[in-house]
């Protein structure tokens, strides 16, 4: 008896199967969790004074026509430390870096910045998580990149390193 | 002696200052009802593998507080569900939703059993003659 091509279906079907999850072993998905408001207004928020010497930072301060970053960090994450060297660098070259510290304290804050350096204009408190959340940011350090218009046009996920410099910069450009 | 008393009677003091929804259930029984069947569909950003309802992470403690708050200013469970699925995307809720990503998940089953019903009505058909 031939064999009529409904047989091969399931063996096909398998193989089909068996190689999709070859490829995703091989090459496991980006876990990293994309805010939705790339291409959207940077939403309400309220990031009050974390210093007493810099103003803090909220929503209204981003539709001047001005691109700037939004760095969404903390002085207990460790990975910002790393970032820091990166931000004084695109701060010398002119870009405006306002700060936003998720679940941290003056004090703590001041001694990062005293360990650290300090590359923000603005340094707001985001108690509570609520401007995390409201941007849709899944951890720390992220990093937001702000048109002239106030509109969200990049985020960075993880650490700034100097390799990721040009692209920031031409998103900022670009915007 | 005293005043190692008196700090800690202080530290235990403080949460009557302010209501803490991150943790305490609301005073409207139905609201944290509601509140919490939301929690339990909603994923942990930082875990991934968890609900917020059962994570430590801080970012939970937030959007747990978050769902508590919106829910007694009246907010209805799947507005502040869609909200968040407006921040984080679709992943962040973990309720089962036919949509036209996940339509194959729903219909590859019956597609297959229909597939199978076929295969034997015809098998069972030559088998007579």
């Amino acid at each position: 008896m031939k064999r009529s091509w409904v047989f091969w279906l399931p063996v096909a079907v398998a193989i089909a199967m068996f190689a999709t999850f070859l490829v995703a072993l091989v090459r496991p998905s980006d876990r990293a969790i994309v805010s939705q408001l790339v291409g959207h207004a940077l939403p309400a928020f309220e990031a009050p004074a974390a210093m007493p010497d810099q103003p803090g930072t909220n929503s209204r301060d981003y539709a001047d026509g001005k691109p700037r970053l939004l760095n969404v960090f903390a002085s207990w994450c460790g990975p910002c430390v790393a970032e820091i060297p990166v931000l004084l660098q695109l701060q010398a070259m002119g870009v405006e870096i306002n700060g936003v510290a998720v679940h941290d304290k003056p004090e703590d804050l001041a001694r990062f910045f005293a360990e650290n350096g300090n590359p923000y204009a603005r340094v707001g408190l985001d108690q509570g998580g609520r401007a995390q959340i409201a941007f849709g940011s899944a951890g720390v350090p992220e990093t937001f990149i702000i048109d002239g218009k106030g509109r969200v046009v990049g985020q960075h996920i993880g650490v700034i390193t100097e390799a990721d410099i040009p692209d920031i910069l031409a998103k900022l450009k670009g915007s | 002696m005293r005043r190692f008393l008196m700090a800690a009677t202080l530290c235990l003091a403080q949460p009557a200052f302010g209501q803490d929804y991150a943790e305490e259930s609301l005073p409207d029984v139905n609201q944290e009802t509601q509140a919490v069947a939301l929690m339990d569909t909603l994923r942990c950003v930082v875990c991934q593998g968890q609900p917020i309802s059962g994570s430590n992470a801080d970012l939970a403690r937030d959007m747990r507080r978050l769902v508590r708050e919106r829910i007694a200013a009246g907010e209805s469970p799947e507005t502040v569900r869609a909200w968040l699925v407006s921040r984080y995307g679709q992943w962040v809720s973990l309720k089962p939703e036919v949509n036209e990503l996940t339509a194959p998940l729903w219909l590859i089953p019956l597609i297959a059993m229909g597939g199978a019903g076929l295969l034997y009505s015809r098998r069972f058909k030559r088998k007579k003659k």
